[in-house]
């Protein structure tokens, strides 16, 4: 196969990307420049799609993969980005952010985002990393006239560059330690030499900084409060999963067999914090964006369960949860983001959400479908999600770390369902009254709750044979 | 010849050193530099390896992480330029507004 | 004689950094980081690591710190009211855990106590432009292309960020 057909996903939002900001050079109108951004992401998640059920392997002399949990990683983050960007129209048109530029950046994140979800080197690894990183950045702090935006990019930023050296240092002493940088290579020479594991433990933190996992979580809630919502769902699920994606192909690719297990003690461990302190702050939580902050906190907590179990059947879980988060964590952030866009950027304390519920019974409804998926009840694909990698983790004899997570997130559900309580059961004391979604919305949201009933109640993969085919991946 | 522990360990003098400055220091362009810092002494570890495996991949890897320092050298000044716009000042320790 | 090189340059850098992060003046501690990477170049040149250390010099000391300079001129922010301020008890925790941190990455770094091996032509060659370009456009083409859009973003999320703000402090103030 052709390199640039295998990068084709991100070959096409790199070209889009710079078509939109030659738009924008000359001025054409903001509607125009979403539409295309919409048409490119719909292309390449239709041949993201396609490539799915193709062949896989390595392309660029080895720098990345194409085929199997690339290919499916490239699936989710463009979902993810593709029903972010559509719910994004009216919310950026209230704060003014609704512009050309914004949307090439974004494309631009994309790109890092996809080559990240498919390295097979250190060296795209950190690129795809840094490219998808500094976009966020930027995308973080576009609320400006805002104290809060400014800081959050400013903390996201600091934070994140620190993070950085370590990340970078990691490489650094894996590459001394081996002599190689790609995956594959290392993995053919590696032994536990001291140096061997002091670079996975630098890489580690570098990774759990970028996901947000529990002793390098800081950085969080504040971004993702200073945010615009619509973006905040954007960071929240296609970075993560594109992240997530990395680190399972690092895991499954770098690491000899027999010495998965001084990753998976540490990840246990990282795993078991992230999901406890996730869900315990959640829970003291009234403004209803910084509550979804410290739940995606503890959503990556379960999706490391998955990984700490280590084995194929963790992995594939670990693919089916981001999808399943992607999906259910959107569409909150949507309404939401369809509250403030109503009732201004404050508009997200969770006193106002009072008798929101019946006053707008289609949002109300909406929201309720995500938080119980989010929650991890049965018809909703959240559950199956959690099943997936809980059940992983037991296969793989990690009881206690199973047993944890379960009541994790039985946890979860008070500060889920309070939020629920507030829409349909408390008296508002004021009139609202909200402009109607629009179309397009409306249908981005209803499609999202279809997908989040549909593979909740027919809980077979989103892609028949994932599973098959990820499992023969491994063994490459 | 000097061994290459000698250059090693001088690439983690300069990192801690680092470190140490970003966890001290309250003005956000010096954290800044720090980490510049940091990002310098880990490109000197890589040149060593580069030279001790007689591979190149380290020095790609040391004009790649040059590339990447310069964009993050943009996007941070810009946002250190936002922050003091609103701020009037680079202090950290006056930036803190959203707290859990 | 490489040995007198390299310690007078090991001992330049680690003095310039230290006085870097202790420097009250932030315009004296960038100078003093610009001193850093020039003599981090010298430390490349002896590893026969010729264009990295142009690159350094030039990118490095060059771009990136005048850039520095040029923001610090621009807020006017060289000095810092108290550097030692009342939280002395975090410069504690700061030292520990750098002197952690460097304990276990020297501890990591134990194994490794060989000699870097002989000069030889093949390793001169390792870090001339030419050799370095042919893996550029072959090897690692795809990095090189990731670069583009990297620096790409970079410009335009700085304009972005940086750019609108002019209208806004105009009706602030």
């Amino acid at each position: 196969m052709h390199d640039i057909i295998a990068f084709l996903p991100g070959v096409i939002i790199a070209v889009v990307g710079l078509i939109a900001l030659l738009m924008e050079a000359y001025k054409k109108s903001a509607d125009q420049i979403y539409g295309l951004t919409i048409a490119g992401i719909l292309a390449a998640l239709g041949v993201a799609i396609a490539a799915l059920f193709g062949d896989s392997g390595t392309a660029f002399t080895g720098m990345i993969v194409y085929g199997g949990v690339a290919s499916f990683g490239a699936v989710v983050i463009l979902l993810g980005s593709l029903f972010s960007v559509v719910v994004s129209r009216d919310y950026l048109m209230e704060i003014d952010l609704h512009r050309g530029d914004v949307y090439s950046m974004i494309l631009l994140s994309i790109v890092g985002m996809l080559a990240l979800a498919s390295a097979n080197d250190l060296i795209s690894f950190f690129l795809g990393l840094e490219t998808m990183s500094i976009c966020l950045y930027v995308i973080a702090g576009l609320i400006k006239d805002k104290k809060t935006g400014a800081e959050a990019a400013l903390k996201y930023f600091l934070l994140g560059a620190f993070a950085t050296g370590f990340l970078l240092y990691g490489i650094a002493l894996i590459y001394g330690a081996t002599g190689h940088t790609n995956l594959t290579e290392i993995a053919a020479v590696a032994e536990p030499t001291l140096m061997f594991m002091g670079g996975s433990a630098l890489l580690l933190v570098g990774i759990f900084f970028k996901i947000g996992a529990v002793p390098f979580h800081m950085w969080t809630p504040d971004v993702y409060q200073g945010t615009p919502t619509t973006l905040t769902a954007f960071m929240a699920t296609a970075a993560k999963s594109a992240t997530f994606v990395a680190f399972v192909l690092i895991m499954s690719r770098m690491l000899p067999e027999s010495d998965t297990d001084i990753w998976t003690n540490v990840i246990q461990v990282v795993a078991i914090l992230t999901m406890v302190v996730g869900n315990l702050i959640a829970l003291a939580q009234d403004n209803v964006k910084r509550m979804l902050a410290y739940s995606s906190i503890a959503h990556a907590g379960y999706l490391l369960v998955g990984l700490a179990a280590g084995t194929p059947e963790g992995f594939t879980g670990v693919l089916y949860y981001l999808f399943a988060y992607t999906v259910m964590n959107v569409g909150a952030f949507s309404v939401i983001a369809y509250y403030e866009r109503n009732k201004g950027l404050d508009f997200t304390e969770i006193e106002s959400y009072a008798g929101l519920g019946f006053k707008f019974p289609l949002m109300g409804v909406l929201l309720s479908i995500f938080l119980f998926s989010l929650v991890g009840i049965p018809p909703f694909v959240g559950f199956v999600g959690k099943y997936y990698v809980f059940a992983a983790a037991i296969n793989a004899g990690l009881i206690p770390l199973a047993i944890i997570g379960v009541l994790a997130s039985a946890a979860s559900a008070y500060y889920y369902l309070r939020v629920m309580v507030y829409l349909f059961f408390k008296d508002s004391h004021k009139e609202y009254s909200l402009k109607p979604a629009s179309l397009l919305f409306s249908s981005a949201v209803v499609l999202m709750a279809a997908l989040t009933l549909y593979y909740g109640i027919e809980p077979v993969l989103p892609f028949s044979g994932l599973i098959e085919l990820i499992s023969s991946y491994y063994s490459l | 010849m000097i061994g290459i522990d000698w250059y090693l360990a001088l690439s983690a003098i300069l990192f801690t050193i680092g470190i140490i400055g970003v966890l001290i220091r309250r003005n956000a362009i010096v954290i800044f530099m720090c980490v510049e810092l940091m990002l310098n002494a880990v490109n000197l570890s890589l040149i060593s390896f580069s030279a001790y495996h007689g591979d190149i991949a380290g020095q790609i890897l040391v004009f790649f992480s040059l590339s990447v320092a310069a964009a993050e050298a943009v996007v941070g000044l810009a946002i250190i330029i936002a922050i003091f716009r609103n701020n009037l000042s680079v202090d950290i320790t006056k930036v803190n507004l959203l707290r859990w | 004689m490489e040995t007198y090189a390299f310690v007078l340059l090991a001992v330049l850098a680690i003095a310039t950094a230290l006085g870097m992060i202790l420097n009250k003046n932030t315009v004296n501690s960038a100078l003093l980081l610009v001193l850093n990477l020039v003599s981090i170049a010298g430390v490349y040149l002896l590893l026969q690591a010729q264009f990295l250390a142009l690159i350094q010099i030039l990118v490095y000391a060059g771009a990136i710190m005048v850039l520095f300079l040029f923001v610090i001129m621009l807020l006017n922010v060289d000095e810092e009211e108290s550097l030692f301020d009342k939280f002395r008890i975090k410069y504690l925790v700061a030292f520990l855990l750098g002197v952690v941190i460097f304990g276990q990455i020297l501890y990591s770094l134990g194994g490794v106590t060989d000699m870097l091996p002989e000069v030889s032509s093949e390793m001169v060659q390792i870090g001339t432009v030419e050799a370095i370009a042919e893996v550029f456009y072959t090897d690692y083409l795809f990095a090189f292309e990731m670069t583009a859009i990297l620096l790409t973003a970079a410009v335009v999320g700085a304009l972005l960020i940086a750019q609108y703000k002019v209208k806004d402090s105009g009706e602030t103030e």
